[in-house]
C-alpha cells in the first residue's frame, strides 16, 4: 500500500512538478482554444459541401472525410511533423499539431454537422426560400440553427474527445500537460505527475462528460 | 399581348421527375384580386403546378407570367420574384426556433433589409391581422395547428405579395381547426388579395372562389366558376370527381 | 530533380518500399491482432457492465459509474502511460502490448456500457412486464426481449465509437508495441525517407475505410430519426 502512494500519490514529487504542470496546463487550453474552433470552421465548410447541389463537390468532400476518419490521428501528426520534413516542408509542433487536427476533426465534426443538416426537412427549405431568402441565408438563418442544437450532444462529446487528443501532442514535443508530466517523470522516475496530469484531465472533463450526458437525455425525451 | 386582369398567367408548362412526366402543358390565368381554386385528385400534379409558380421546381417547358414579367426565364432574380409570390404550406413549415413574431420578421430584416424595429412593427400588425397578435412570442410547438397556420400566413402577407399560393392549407389541421384558417382565407380575398389556393374544402371553394379549376393526370380537364364546376360541370370527367369528393 | 521527382523519392521510393515492406506487413498484423482483441474483450465486458447496471444494485452502480466516467474522460495515453511506467515500480511487469490492450477495452467498456445502457432503457416498460407477465425470469427477459430491441438503437454510435477507439492502437507507439505506426516510424528513421510513412498511411486506409464504410452503412440503416 505504502509503494502504491509513493509510486502513484507522492505529494512531494507532485509539489514539486507543479509549477510545471501548470504551464503545461496552459498549453493545453491554448491548444485547445486553436483547435476546438478550428475543428467547427473545418466541420462547417465540410457539412456544407457534403450537402452541395454538386455532385463532385459531395464525392471529393466524402473522400477526404473517409481517408481522415479512417487514418488514426496520431499517425497523421507523426506523418505531418516527421514525414513532411523529408520533403523539405518543416513546421513547429504547434502547427503541425493545429494542422493535423484540423485535418481530423474537420472530418468528425462535418459528419456531426452533416447529420445535423440532414434532419432538417427540406419543407423549412422551401418557406424559407419562398420568402425570398438567397440559399446562404436559408442555411445561415433557418437551416443551421436548428441543425446545430438537434446534434448538440454530439458536438459536445466530440469537443471532449477533441480535447482529450490534444494529449498526442505530448508525442512530438509540444509542451502541453502530458508532455510536462512525462519530463517530470523521467527526472523523477516516480508516475505521480502523470496521475496528477489525469487528476487535472479528470477536473476539468468530467462536468463535461455529465454535461453531455444529460443534454443527450433531454433531447431524447 | 395578354389579358391586363392577368395576375398570373401560366402557358404550356410542363414538369418532369426523371422520365415521369407529372405536369403535361398547363394553361392557365389568375386575375387580379380573384380566388383562383385548384381541385384534383390527389397525384394529379396541383401542389407541382404551385411549386413551379414559385420555382420551388424548376419546369421543363413553358412560361410564367406574374404581373407581367417572365419568372421563367434564364437569369431572373428569384430571391426578388419571391418574396413578390407568399406561400403558404400545408405541414406550415414554421421555424420552431423562432417565436411566431420571429418567423414573421426573418425575412423583412435580412431580404427587405428593415430595421429590427419596422420589421417588429409590420410582424405584429401582420399577426393582428391574422387574429394572433396576443401570441407573437410563443414558438411554433406552443401554437395549436390552426395557430400556426395562421402564423405562416401571416409570414407570408409581411412581404407584401402581389398573389398568394395556398399548397392545402388546412389538410394537415384536425376538422375543429380548418375554420379560423379558412375564415383568415376569406378575409384576405375581401381585400382584394389575389389567391390561388390547391385544397380538397370543396364547401370552401363553392362559397369563396370566383373560378374553379380541375386538374387530373398533369392536365387541366375543366376551368370555369364554381356553379359550372360543382352544379353543372361539361365533362365527365369532372363530374365524377365533384360526386365523389362531395359524399 | 525536379519536384515531382523529390516527392516521389520522399513518399514513394521503391527501394525503401521493398526493403521495410516486411516490417509494415509485420506491424499490419500486430494492429490487426490487437484490434480485434481490443474488440472482442471491450464490447463483451461493456455488455456486462451494462447487464450489471440494470439490476441497480446503488453498491455496486456507484463504482461502476465512477469508473465509466473516469476512462470516458481520460486521455487514453495518460493511462497507458501511468500503466506502463509507474507499475513497473511496484513491481508489476506487464509488457507495452498488454497495457496497449488492458487500456483499450477498458475505455471501449466504459463507451460501450453507456451506449447499452441507454439502449436497455430506451425500450418501453411495457415490454418488460409483458415478457415478465409470461413466467420469463429477469435475465431472460433482458437477453430474450430486451437487449435485441435495444441493440437496433445502440449499433450505429456502438460502431463508430469501436472505430474511433480501434485506432488508438497507434498509441502502442509510444510503449514500444511493434504495431504499424510503431514500425513506419523506426524504418522512416532508419531509411531517412518517408516512404514507410506513406505505407503505413495506405496500411490503416486498407484496414479502417471498410470499417468506416461499414459504420456509414449501418449507420443509414439504423438511423436515429431526429425531430
Amino acid at each position: 500500500m505504502d509503494a502504491l502512494i509513493t509510486q502513484f500519490f507522492n505529494l512531494e514529487i507532485m509539489l514539486k512538478a507543479w509549477p510545471m504542470m501548470l504551464r503545461g496546463l496552459g498549453m493545453t487550453v491554448l491548444l485547445c482554444l486553436a483547435v476546438i474552433p478550428l475543428g467547427l470552421a473545418g466541420g462547417l465548410i465540410v457539412a456544407l459541401a457534403s450537402t452541395s447541389s454538386s455532385r463532385a463537390v459531395r464525392w471529393t468532400t466524402a473522400i477526404l472525410v473517409d481517408i481522415f476518419r479512417a487514418v488514426p490521428p496520431l499517425a497523421l501528426l507523426i506523418f505531418i511533423s516527421a514525414g513532411l520534413p523529408f520533403a523539405g516542408i518543416r513546421l513547429s509542433p504547434f502547427a503541425a499539431v493545429c494542422l493535423s487536427f484540423f485535418l481530423n476533426n474537420s472530418a468528425y465534426y462535418g459528419e456531426i454537422i452533416r447529420a445535423g443538416i440532414e434532419s432538417i426537412g427540406d419543407g423549412q427549405r422551401q418557406a424559407a426560400r419562398s420568402t425570398g431568402l438567397t440559399a446562404l441565408q436559408t442555411q445561415a438563418y433557418v437551416v443551421l440553427p436548428q441543425a446545430i442544437r438537434n446534434v448538440l450532444p454530439d458536438l459536445v462529446s466530440n469537443t471532449i474527445e477533441v480535447v482529450k487528443l490534444t494529449s498526442l501532442a505530448s508525442v512530438v514535443a509540444f509542451a502541453e500537460l502530458l508532455y510536462s508530466a512525462e519530463m517530470a517523470r523521467s527526472v523523477t522516475y516516480n508516475a505521480s505527475p502523470i496521475v496528477m496530469a489525469a487528476l487535472m484531465y479528470l477536473a476539468l472533463l468530467w462536468p463535461a462528460v455529465r454535461f453531455a450526458s444529460s443534454l443527450e437525455h433531454k433531447l431524447k425525451s | 399581348m395578354q389579358d391586363d386582369a392577368a395576375l398570373l398567367s401560366i402557358s404550356g408548362l410542363r414538369l418532369s421527375y426523371g422520365a415521369t412526366e407529372v405536369l403535361k402543358g398547363l394553361d392557365l390565368e389568375a386575375r387580379r384580386g380573384e380566388m383562383t381554386f385548384i381541385i384534383g385528385p390527389s397525384g394529379s400534379g396541383k401542389s407541382s403546378l404551385l411549386r413551379c409558380c414559385n420555382r420551388l421546381e424548376e419546369p421543363s417547358a413553358g412560361r410564367i407570367l406574374i404581373a407581367g414579367e417572365d419568372i421563367t426565364k434564364p437569369g431572373a432574380n428569384l430571391n426578388r420574384i419571391r418574396r413578390r409570390i407568399g406561400m403558404v404550406f400545408q405541414s406550415f413549415n414554421l421555424y420552431p426556433h423562432m417565436t411566431a413574431a420571429g418567423n414573421v420578421r426573418l425575412a423583412l430584416q435580412k431580404v427587405l433589409k428593415k430595421s429590427r424595429s419596422e420589421a417588429d412593427a409590420i410582424a405584429m400588425a401582420q399577426l393582428d391581422r391574422v387574429g394572433l397578435s396576443g401570441h407573437a412570442h410563443q414558438y411554433p410547438a406552443q401554437l395549436s395547428g390552426g395557430q400556426q397556420q395562421r402564423v405562416a400566413i401571416a409570414r407570408a402577407l409581411a412581404l407584401e405579395p402581389a398573389i398568394m399560393l395556398f399548397d392545402e392549407p388546412t389538410s394537415a389541421l384536425d376538422p375543429e381547426l380548418v375554420g379560423e384558417v379558412l375564415k383568415v382565407m376569406r378575409a384576405l380575398k375581401d381585400d382584394g388579395m389575389t389567391m390561388v389556393v390547391v385544397s380538397h374544402e370543396m364547401r370552401f371553394a363553392r362559397s369563396a372562389a370566383d373560378q374553379v379549376v380541375f386538374i387530373a393526370e398533369g392536365r387541366i380537364v375543366e376551368t370555369g366558376p364554381p356553379e359550372q364546376i360543382f352544379e353543372n360541370p361539361q365533362v365527365q370527367r369532372t363530374r365524377d370527381f365533384v360526386a365523389q369528393a362531395e359524399h | 530533380m525536379s519536384r515531382t521527382e523529390v516527392f516521389l523519392d520522399t513518399f514513394f521510393n521503391a527501394a525503401v518500399m521493398r526493403q521495410y515492406l516486411p516490417d509494415i506487413i509485420d506491424g499490419f498484423f500486430v494492429t490487426c491482432q490487437i484490434a480485434i482483441l481490443v474488440v472482442v474483450s471491450g464490447l463483451g465486458l461493456g455488455l456486462v457492465l451494462a447487464i450489471v447496471r440494470s439490476f441497480r444494485i446503488s453498491a455496486i452502480n456507484a463504482p461502476l459509474i465512477v469508473f465509466v466516467d473516469v476512462l470516458r474522460s481520460l486521455p487514453p495515453l495518460v493511462l497507458i502511460l501511468i500503466l506502463y511506467f509507474g507499475l513497473p515500480n511496484i513491481g508489476v511487469l506487464l509488457s507495452g502490448y498488454i497495457v496497449l490492450w488492458l487500456v483499450l477495452t477498458l475505455v471501449l467498456a466504459a463507451f460501450a456500457e453507456e451506449i447499452f445502457w441507454a439502449g436497455i432503457l430506451s425500450v418501453n416498460a411495457g415490454q418488460w412486464q409483458a415478457a415478465r407477465s409470461t413466467g420469463m425470469g429477469y435475465l431472460q427477459t433482458l437477453i430474450y426481449v430486451i437487449l435485441p430491441q435495444a441493440v437496433r438503437l445502440t449499433i450505429a454510435p456502438l460502431t463508430n465509437r469501436t472505430i474511433a477507439i480501434t485506432k488508438n492502437t497507434a498509441l502502442g507507439m509510444v510503449i514500444g508495441v511493434g504495431e504499424l505506426l510503431n514500425q513506419a516510424t523506426t524504418a522512416q528513421s532508419f531509411a531517412g525517407n518517408a516512404t514507410p510513412m506513406m505505407m503505413a498511411t495506405v496500411a490503416y486506409l486498407i484496414l479502417f475505410v471498410p470499417v468506416v464504410y461499414l459504420g456509414r452503412w449501418i449507420e443509414t440503416r439504423f438511423a436515429w430519426k431526429h425531430a
